[in-house]
């Protein structure tokens, strides 16, 4: 794709309404023109209703559990009971005979999490060894669920128990029982996951990873003015969405069909032809809908190997749908943290040195890192880094809306905020000095600030602890920022058919953030329709290849090949009609369900009419997503990085009951960027669950393990604390109209830039408040007192 | 979840006879709104061959608000107590309790009954890992007892027997056929136990049928606070309820209940014979609390409760009018 000739356009960018200039910009030959400003088209940049909603209210849309096929049988998991042990025997003889019973499968290798590079002695284990309470190890497929969880009582495993060790801070200890006998690798698979390869390993700790790391470190701290230095601690967090991750697996001899609750159909497609070594041709993998994915839910995992594998003995289709603790426990969470960061700044509040040595456990897996915040978000000279993968026998990480991202910011933003406090500057005007990135999007997050300190009355802001009484009120702003990510081959299909019918197809899937209703907003637009005129279709491997629903890249990548495919279909048709209007095609124009001249808009055809009268009975057109026209900063497979990038500011109001740890969120006012925003109530939408979901992890959500057993105490969603309806604060978006001449829509992503600011933001006006710093995660009532009493 | 009869009850006698025939191998076990069971069933807890829904056996759902007190049925249900005028006006420390339970789809189906004969929600004790595989040695107890901790850290779970303690309610306990006994509400309650199948005194084959309120005198002042964690929905950290017998503007005698802090709810009766003789204000408010907590015998990671015992306690005192 890169192959195409370029040709040297003149395009807009910069923030609408407040400084567009004109770029040059060598875009491929037969990308559409550019588009003028939301302000100006028809359906992009409108607030069109989503268009499933319906379907979900009236419980219409068909998420996989809903998924029934004759003959299907029903799938539990037999898990581990024990937090790390040797498996010497597993007997399914038993379960095999129970009233049912169809198939009886044991997991032959385990997934998504880390491998020793050298099995040494374990290369010999009859089993996969266990590494975390909860492990997956077994599955049984029987007629009900019921016969299938009492055949699982009947499996009896002997386990050989070893030392364990849950939690980060000990297991970080020399003397620590290791969770592997040796150094580990976590290789990327289609299913997601992956760990810089090659770091040192000793007992449990893993690395150091020094990416970002720059200059001479020591100098910068001699330079300094000021050093502040913090340790932040952050805990697990679960994804827990509403709908837990299932399959349907249907093995026939001549295909294997996979119904998915899945961030990326491909994904699953693709790690099941890996697994069970079949072509990608003979796997076809569906999710109409997903309820909810945060990062976890990426090809078949554990779950779905298992599924298959009985699917394939029972010759029958099986569903396997986690239970909520299965959930919590072995499908991902969002590692801990515990990060020592030490930053020097000179009085004028230049940064001149940033130290950070961190520690993350994603329990059995490695990737536990702690974003690129430290080292990209601001300029500084002189950079340390080390990150340590700190393992525990505890359920493997995933990734998770920001991943690193949301635990870097929160002590990184939190850090700024004290050179802030230190040098006695305002954190708007050091931010306004430090934040100098050569990017479009640097010059977005100025207004950004701009904006937000006028909506949520920053000038009103008064000095840490001014409240005399038990009760403290507080101001506190923190800034986002994610990487701006393209998919490389995405490509869309468009068919139309004589009688008018617009339908349209990507291998993508809407994972509940409204990618069914911009792709049918963009096609909409070239062919001068409404949204609801055309019928997409998503999530089914057959179709075009799309990109994952995960990097905040679906509208990025997806919304530039629709609209190349619906704007060659547009040319095609003008082609064809052109001469019943006695005009040039270039001269007509697709307007209000209409084909009219552009010089005389009463010479018209309605859309339909016009394709019949022009003898039309099926067009098929394809457009794919090329590369950004200023190219990428960095290439990785299909990910494609742009110089440029995606964030947001968000301010927060709190209010502290400093006699009872009680910390309430009152208001968040969150100003964001995305390109162009192709549907602003969608792209809102988005934002308030970021916030929602980040003012949820910064008060209240908590994986607890207990030591002695390394069960998950609160594998629930009564004892694991969500944030509810009376904690939700009232939230303000305001969005930038950031144009970049980048692609033919501009658009970009916000899913993630919505969560990592947030817990940042309401640390911060914690500060304010109070006068102290809330350094552990989450605000508890518990963590809140002891911050207080802290000198 | 196992498979299970069930029998839809049609009176008290019936109810008592089925549930006498429970054995170890086959327990009977008596359903009101269903929602502590079906938790417990859920997790695999509680294994009934046969359940006994008493939710058909009419007017046990029933408030009567007379001059001798308040009788309340069993199967009178949170949201009825919330919502009800005379329990709001004369006994608003336990509309404030019902009130503050849980979310309003639960209070709809819970009933009193089973509100004060609900498990503990000690994440052990929730944990079927804990019954079936191993011992629960309670080392993340930061949802904890601080007092009396000795014999087991569990609380029981109830936040309606803090007020109705305070208002010094007796329970009517029923074994069919007339055989009947009453008894006070601070005997009924026993400290939780994972060895034991419930914690209370009830006996097998025994149904709670009636809650009864001594009546409120003229110039009683009462207050219920709870605290904790999130708003929307959530479990204590602890719960407070104060009755305050008037003199004037001097406290005559005063009753002061603790939830979640205990193994069951604790009277404060260090702080009552502080307040007893004086006015209500910010001094005797908060000597009563400091005396309330001065016994608190917090574990690694309970401490922080004590503080906002205290606070709650103080801010309860203040808020009885």
């Amino acid at each position: 794709m890169s192959s195409d000739p370029l040709e040297q356009r003149t395009l807009s960018a910069g923030i609408v309404g407040d400084a567009l200039k004109q770029v040059t910009r060598n875009v491929p030959r037969g990308e559409p023109p550019a588009w003028p400003t939301n302000a100006e088209l028809q359906v992009v940049g409108k607030d069109v209703k989503r268009m499933d909603a319906l379907d979900k209210v009236t419980g219409r849309a068909r998420y996989t559990f809903d998924v029934q096929l004759p003959g299907m049988l029903y799938a539990r998991t037999l898990n581990s009971t024990v937090p790390h042990a040797r498996i010497k025997s597993i007997d399914t003889s038993q379960a095999e005979k129970s009233p049912g019973v169809r198939a009886v499968h044991v997991l032959e290798r385990l997934l998504q999490a880390a491998e020793l590079r050298d099995p040494g002695e374990e290369a010999n284990e009859p089993y996969p060894v266990i590494r975390f309470a909860g492990q997956p190890i077994a599955a049984v497929a029987a007629t009900s669920a019921r016969a299938a969880e009492a055949a699982l009582d009947l499996i009896r495993v002997e386990y050989e128990p070893i030392d364990h060790v849950t939690e980060l801070e000990d297991a970080m200890q020399a003397t620590s029982p290791p969770v592997f006998p040796g150094p580990t690798e976590q290789h990327a698979t289609a299913g997601g996951g992956g760990a810089a390869k090659g770091l040192p390993q000793k007992g449990n700790l893993r690395g150091p990873s020094k990416g970002g790391s720059r200059g001479d470190l020591e100098r910068g701290f001699k330079e300094a003015d000021v050093v502040v230095e913090g340790e932040y601690r952050t805990q697990v967090q679960t994804h827990t969405p509403l709908e837990p991750h299932g399959v349907v697996a249907d093995w026939r001899d001549d295909e294997l069909t996979i119904y998915a609750s899945t961030q990326h159909v491909l994904s699953v497609r693709d790690e099941a032809a890996d697994i069970f070594q079949l072509p990608k041709e003979k796997i076809r993998a569906i999710s109409d809908y997903t309820g909810g994915g945060f990062g976890a839910k990426y090809g078949i995992g554990n779950y779905g190997t298992l599924a298959i594998h009985l699917s394939r003995k029972a010759r029958a289709p099986v569903r396997l749908v986690l239970d909520r603790r299965e959930e919590h426990v072995s499908v991902g969470n969002r590692p801990s943290s515990l990060q020592r960061l030490k930053i020097g700044a000179k009085r004028d509040g230049s940064l001149t040195a940033i130290e950070l040595r961190s520690f993350g456990s994603g329990g059995v897996a490695a990737g536990a890192g702690v974003g690129s915040c430290h080292h990209s978000m601001y300029s500084c000279p002189n950079v340390s880094i080390e990150h340590y993968d700190v393992f525990t026998n505890a359920g493997p990480c995933a990734a998770f809306r920001g991943p690193g991202q949301t635990q870097g910011i929160f002590a990184f933003e939190q850090a700024i905020d004290a050179v802030a406090a230190r040098l006695g500057m305002d954190p708007i005007a050091l931010r306004d000095k430090i934040d100098t990135r050569d990017a479009d999007d640097v010059r977005a997050r100025a207004a950004e600030r701009r904006i937000g300190a006028e909506k949520i009355g920053w000038s009103r802001r008064r000095a840490p602890g001014s409240d005399t009484g038990p009760i403290k009120r507080g101001i506190g702003m923190a800034q986002s920022m994610w990487p701006y990510i393209v998919n490389s081959y995405t490509t869309c299909e468009i068919r139309i058919q004589g009688d008018g019918t617009v339908e349209a197809f990507c291998g993508t899937q809407d994972i509940g953030t409204g990618t069914r209703t911009v792709f049918a907003q963009v096609v909409a637009e070239e062919l001068g329709l409404h949204a609801e005129d055309v019928r997409v279709h998503v999530g089914d491997s057959r179709f075009p290849p799309g990109p994952p629903s995960g990097g905040s890249r679906v509208t990025s990548s997806l919304t530039p090949a629709a609209r190349n495919a619906a704007h060659a279909a547009a040319r095609d048709i003008a082609s064809r009609v052109a001469p019943l209007l006695n005009a040039k095609a270039d001269d007509l124009i697709f307007r209000n369900g209409r084909i009219e001249r552009r010089d005389d808009s009463k010479t018209s055809l309605g859309f339909a009419e016009a394709l019949r009268r022009a003898g039309i009975e099926t067009l098929v057109h394809r457009g794919d997503r090329r590369d950004d026209y200023e190219g990428y900063a960095r290439k990785a497979g299909e990910l494609n990085i742009s110089p440029h990038a995606i964030g947001g500011v968000q301010f927060a109001e709190v209010c502290v009951d400093t006699q009872t740890g009680a910390v309430k969120v009152e208001r968040v006012v969150a100003v964001h960027d995305c390109g162009r925003p192709i549907n602003p109530k969608l792209v809102e939408s988005q934002i308030f669950g970021g916030v929602i979901q980040g003012v949820s992890y910064a008060l209240y959500e908590d994986r607890r393990l207990d030591g002695p057993t390394g069960v998950q105490l609160n594998a629930n969603i009564d004892q694991y604390k969500i944030v509810g309806s009376r904690e939700t604060p009232q939230i303000e978006v305001h969005l930038i109209e950031l144009l970049g001449g980048q692609s033919s829509t501009d658009a970009r992503g916000v899913a993630e830039p919505a969560n990592v600011a947030t817990a940042a933001a309401i640390a911060n006006a914690f500060f304010n408040a109070t006068g102290k710093r809330i350094y552990t995660l989450p605000m508890t009532p518990a963590n809140v007192l002891a911050a207080l009493r802290a000198e | 979840m196992r498979s299970f009869e069930w029998v839809d009850a049609r009176s008290v006698d019936e109810a008592a006879s089925l549930l006498a025939a429970t054995s170890a191998t086959a327990p009977v076990i008596a359903k009101a709104g269903g929602m502590d069971l079906l938790d417990l069933m859920k997790e695999g807890i509680v294994q009934p061959a046969r359940i006994v829904n008493l939710k058909s056996i009419p007017s046990l759902g029933d408030v009567r608000l007379e001059m001798s007190g308040m009788q309340l049925g069993a199967l009178v249900t949170l949201a009825q107590i919330e919502r009800h005028n005379g329990i709001r006006s004369h006994y608003r420390a336990l509309a404030e309790a019902a009130l503050h339970a849980a979310t309003p789809q639960v209070r709809n189906a819970a009933t009193i009954g089973g509100n004060l004969l609900q498990r503990p929600r000690c994440w052990y004790f929730r944990n079927e890992h804990f019954h079936r595989i191993a011992e629960a040695d309670h080392s993340e107890h930061q949802h904890h007892a601080i007092f009396e901790n000795q014999q087991t850290v569990m609380v029981h779970a109830s936040t309606l027997a803090t007020p109705l303690l305070a208002y010094e309610a007796s329970v009517h306990l029923t074994l069919g056929k007339g055989s009947s006994r009453t008894v006070a509400l601070k005997d009924f309650l026993l400290p939780p136990s994972m060895q034991r199948d419930r914690d209370t005194i009830i006996a097998d084959g025994e149904i709670l049928t009636q809650i009864t309120v001594p009546p409120i005198q003229p110039g009683t002042r009462c207050a219920y606070h709870k605290q904790t964690e999130r708003d929307s929905y959530d479990w204590p950290i602890c719960d407070v309820a104060v009755v305050l017998q008037m003199n004037d503007d001097v406290v005559a005698s005063a009753k002061i209940v603790l939830g979640w802090v205990a193994p069951v709810p604790r009277r404060a009766v260090e702080s009552e014979e502080i307040l007893v003789g004086r006015r209500i204000d910010e001094l005797s408010a908060s000597e009563a609390a400091a005396a309330a907590v001065r016994s608190a015998t917090p574990l690694p990671k309970n401490a922080y409760k004590v503080p906002i015992l205290e606070t709650v306690i103080k801010r309860t005192i203040l808020a009885a009018r």
